[in-house]
């Protein structure tokens, strides 16, 4: 296939276990339809259904989009997707860096990758010829030790001890400071033993009307410079995503001591403004972007985004914002998901009824990245730890994937957005805290379910779209599809409109849920743990946080699933699936002939 | 969502933008509900509009028949562009610039021409809304999240064409060249306009506003002096739904209100910013907190309200200037100073950005304490409280229409034939 633009129209497949890479060249109807990136990847995945997540032949698959190695505004994005060794269900990771951008730079649309290799090896690509290197010499190393030593190999992925020692929630680390954070994709690749990816390209990536693409991109850049989340003197490009930290605390829904409560009262000592103060940070951020959102110490060392922050600080208890920096650099030298790692601390802190003393936090990171003595055990996961001991209820999680940093009591779209969605507790499939908190693009009412159903239905199309263009969310609290979708017009040549692309973003979360099927989801884990429907948050100042609605939320999801073609039990329907011209999976059966 | 639908209906009455029982509002979930029971259910526009959830993914749609002067203006545009052959409007207000780019335009009430104009962009004109009564056109917009957003790109649609409409026509009037005479569609589109226009602010409102009294003691009553400014702008049309914002400095944090807050509704939804950067809590801030605190830094003022009255934005529009070399560039630059009623108007864009208002207006506001920003609106500086700022965007409000529909009588004397007075607008002029 040729593409007019945006797209090379071929990915690389290396097997790790014979040394060969071949080129792979998907169909037009297959980039027609899925763009690229999670989307992309989704339908290479889905031939796979039938495959366990440390299965050599389930390919570990990198993709970026046709937006990606563009000017379109913050499309220097890839997606990985596997199954995920932490939840079973789909494991997947959009993450910026250089990665995308080098990848496309080198006449690729994409990675796959299969097979075991003998020994820990890495895979050097560059413009589209490969070399796999012996890596046992990085074993045991720190990400930053790997990626120092692999500078000026262009754009670099790697694991680092957590994902040799078993962590189920270890991450891929990028370009040193960005991860591949969540749902485990770093003990995949160590399970094939593949340590590192290095890509460097360069070519160029072709667009169909440049100066369509500049047009696009102006009107993109003026909304940017609209927001106030993003551009204004609060916002991202000034304080990172830890400009959320005040916000969750003012509305009384930041997660506190492992979500027994949602205020913090050393809060106001932790948030970015004292980050700032403290380390006189220097913007940085992922390649092509203009918001910049990552901040870094004089030295170069990356300060903690929000997640991690209100993680490392309320979740766990811990009014210490140097300790939250430097837990934060240590989970990245050790490849671990922050959040994971933060709630699984926060658990295990709840479960032996005494909160962490400061002075346990590092060890007990070490010891979990190193597979040590208690970390062993914590390097499970929450969800695994917590049942161990009897009290499954008391992991923060969805699927097995722990919950970041809003409390769903505080908002309670978020709550249907961590029930429904594919990979387990996050919010960015749908992020419902833009119009629930943040008021993009119009405000709702955040303490109410109802037409969240729907909204969340439609936001979780739009953001599947986001992540196979790509693009990164954030700038999408000012534009929108209707924006990218002529940024998309302009790269690739073919006229598509916002509403073309939801259609699109709605097949691609329904091959998601199709592939879960087979793995077993259903409605028993499009839930959330029972605290929150028990107990209330912490309320005051005349705004209450009461327990949500079991009833109400039940009632949602009933909803949710009619609206998204699902049974009543959260199953695929076969005439949806047909409708969306997804194949029916084989060995899934179909609804009533379960036995 | 049927409260939220009844809701916005009648906020579409108010802003006269919807007959009384006009708008058509529906919203989805699992179900389809309309703001309509009964034999208002027998719409014949319904059907029509309900294809359009089947195939579009949104969950809310606005639709109305906007009344006079909105109907005739709208008429007029959309004529004008389908007799060229073109499937849009391109107004140059800031509105338009930012967040609709263009407003399709289509003939008729037709499911396919409605999915391609609204699959493109978030609201659309319908030159034929109907037939017989009804046969005027429509404003149809959707939104994804709530009727709001149909109810904001509706209201910026109609405040679209109506700035467009009189921009036009005064740069029309000024052309020296007007060969072949008036259009006389466009003779009958003004006269309907100005017979129609909103009612001018007595002169003793002007004069004195009657909004509570600062300096203010303590925040309760600061908040309430937000909320009762707010209301009042809404109420005079100096702005249009979710648009304009209003701040107060008080005892080192300035309240302002939040980004996407209609200021007839600011309770509960004003933002507190400290002044000493200690926090970040006002994320959700209006885009243009910077700008308010750079002008009242400036200025030593203790309050600033913005609104779009929409004559003053079709004025800034207005320039006489030919060969310009900056044209098509004016809200981001002017290599000239201009000024309309003494008010200088000054560029930029919303927000912070390298073209921002915030770096434009706040110097502006500090030499004359009120400022219009191009195509955008008008920001005024108070120092007790909302009384001076709130008669200023009154008095320069009735001057810029005063003089705006002064050159188009100049121009077209029969659009103002003693006949449209005694109607709603006379003696306006």
């Amino acid at each position: 296939m040729s593409p007019r633009g945006g797209l090379h129209g071929v990915l690389l497949h290396v097997d790790l276990a014979t040394g060969q890479s071949t080129l792979l060249e998907p169909s037009a109807e297959d980039y027609a339809l899925y763009l690229g990136g999670k989307g992309l990847g989704g339908r290479l995945l889905r031939e796979h259904s039938h495959r366990s997540w440390d299965d050599p032949e389930l390919p570990l698959i990198l993709c970026a989009g046709p937006l990606t190695g563009t000017i379109a505004p913050t499309s220097g994005r890839a997606t990985l997707l596997c199954r995920s060794p932490q939840t079973g269900g789909l494991g997947d990771a959009n993450v910026g860096g250089q990665l995308g951008t080098e990848l496309k730079r080198a006449g690729l649309d994409g990675v796959v990758i299969t097979g075991r290799a003998p020994r820990p090896t890495g895979v050097c690509i560059t413009d589209r010829s490969v070399r796999l290197e012996d890596a046992s010499a990085f074993t045991g190393q720190t990400t930053g030790r790997i990626c120092a030593a692999l500078q000026g190999h262009g754009a670099v992925l790697c694991t680092g001890p957590a994902a040799e020692h078993g962590v189920r929630f270890a991450s891929l680390c990028v370009d040193r400071h960005h991860a591949a954070g969540r749902t485990g994709l770093g003990l995949v690749a160590a399970s094939r033993n593949l340590k590192f990816l290095t890509i460097q390209g360069t070519g160029r990536v072709p667009v169909a009307d440049p100066q369509g693409l500049k047009a696009a991109r102006e009107d993109i850049l003026r909304l940017t410079a609209a927001s106030p989340v993003l551009m204004g003197q609060n916002g991202f490009t000034c304080f990172g995503t830890g400009a959320l930290f005040d916000l969750m605390h003012s509305r009384r829904m930041m997660p506190t001591h492992n979500f027994r409560r949602t205020r913090f009262d050393a809060a106001p000592e932790l948030n970015a403004v004292a980050l700032r103060r403290r380390y006189a940070p220097r913007k940085g951020g992922c390649k092509g972007c203009h918001i910049l959102c990552k901040k870094y110490t004089a030295e170069g060392l990356p300060l903690p985004e929000f997640e991690t922050l209100s993680h490392f600080s309320a979740l766990i208890g811990n009014p210490d914002l140097d300790l939250v920096v430097r837990a934060n650099l240590l989970c990245n030298e050790l490849g671990l998901d922050t959040i994971s790692a933060a709630s699984t601390l926060a658990c295990h802190a709840e479960l032996r009824g005494r909160d962490l003393a400061p002075d346990e936090v590092l060890p007990l990171l070490e010891d979990m990245g190193w597979g040590r003595g208690l970390g062993r055990e914590l390097g499970r996961g929450s969800l695994a730890h917590a049942t161990a001991q009897g009290r499954p209820e008391l992991s923060m999680s969805v699927k097995g994937l722990e919950l970041p940093a809003y409390d769903p009591r505080g908002a309670y779209g978020m709550a249907l957005a961590y029930a429904f969605s594919t990979r387990g507790g996050c919010h960015l499939r749908a992020y419902p805290i833009s119009h629930e908190i943040l008021r993009k693009p119009v405000a709702t009412d955040r303490f109410t379910l109802a037409g969240k159903a729907r909204i969340i239905k439609i936001s979780e199309d739009m953001n599947a779209v986001v992540d196979s263009l790509t693009a990164c969310k954030f700038v999408f609290f000012a534009a929108g599809l209707e924006e990218y979708a002529r940024a998309l017009c302009a790269v690739t040549g073919e006229e598509r409109t916002g509403q073309d692309l939801l259609r699109l973003g709605e097949r691609m979360d329904y091959q998601e849920r199709l592939l879960n099927a087979c793995w077993g989801f259903d409605a028993r884990q499009d839930d959330l743990p029972p605290r929150f429907f028990t107990e209330s948050g912490s309320g005051g100042e005349g705004l209450e946080i009461p327990p949500l609605d079991r009833e109400e939320f039940l009632a949602a999801r009933q909803r949710y699933y009619r609206i998204r073609g699902l049974d009543s039990a959260g199953r695929p329907l076969p005439e949806r699936a047909e409708a969306l011209g997804l194949p029916w999976p084989p060995g899934l059966a179909r609804p009533g002939e379960e036995g | 969502m049927r409260p939220l639908l009844d809701k916005y209906a009648a906020r579409l009455e108010v802003a006269g933008l919807a007959l009384p029982g006009g708008a058509l509002l529906a919203g989805l979930d699992d179900e389809l509900c309309w703001n309509r029971d009964g034999a208002g259910l027998q719409d014949p526009r319904i059907p029509v509009l309900a294809g359009l959830f089947q195939e579009l993914a949104v969950n809310s749609l606005v639709c109305t028949a906007p009344p006079e002067p909105h109907a005739g203006i709208i008429r007029y545009l959309a004529r004008q562009a389908l007799e060229r052959g073109e499937s849009c409007i391109k107004p140059q207000d800031c509105e338009t610039r930012t967040f609709l780019h263009d407003l399709p335009v289509l003939e008729r009430l037709e499911l396919p021409a409605l999915l391609q104009g609204l699959s493109r962009r978030k609201g659309a004109i319908v030159l034929r809304g109907g037939t017989g009564a009804e046969s005027g056109p429509l404003l149809v917009a959707l939104g994804q999240v709530s009727p709001e957003q149909g109810f904001v790109s509706v209201s910026s649609l109609a405040f679209a064409c109506f700035v467009k409409f009189f921009a036009d026509a005064q740069a029309l009037a000024l052309a020296r060249d007007r060969q072949g005479g008036a259009d006389p569609a466009l003779v009958q589109a003004l006269r309907k306009a100005v017979a129609h226009l909103h009612p001018v602010a007595p002169p003793a409102l002007e004069a004195d506003p009657g909004l509570l009294r600062g300096p203010f003691p303590d925040p309760e009553t600061v908040h309430r002096a937000l909320c009762e400014a707010g209301r009042a702008v809404v109420r005079h049309r100096l702005v249009d739904s979710f648009f304009g914002n209003i701040s107060c400095l008080h005892a080192g944090v300035l309240y302002i209100s939040q980004t996407g807050s209609s200021l007839d509704e600011l309770e509960g939804h004003v933002d507190p910013c400290p002044l000493d950067g200690s926090s970040t809590a006002a994320l959700t801030a209006s885009s243009e907190l910077t700008a308010h605190l750079d002008a009242l830094a400036r200025t030593g003022g203790r309050t600033l309200l913005h609104g779009h009255p929409p004559f003053c934005v079709v004025q800034s529009l207005d320039c006489a200037v030919e060969h310009c070399p900056g044209k098509g560039r004016c809200h981001l630059e002017c290599s000239r100073e201009r000024a309309v009623h003494g008010v200088p108007i000054v560029p930029g864009e919303v927000g912070s950005g390298p073209h921002g208002l915030c770096h434009t207006l706040p110097p502006a506001l500090e030499r004359h304490g009120t400022a219009i920003v191009h195509g955008h609106g008008l920001f005024a500086v108070g120092y007790e409280d909302f009384n001076a700022p709130f008669a200023e965007l009154l008095r320069v409000e009735r001057l810029c229409r005063e003089s705006c529909l002064e050159r188009l009588r100049g121009a077209w004397p029969e659009a103002f034939a003693p006949a449209t007075f005694g109607q709603a607008g006379a003696g306006t002029l």
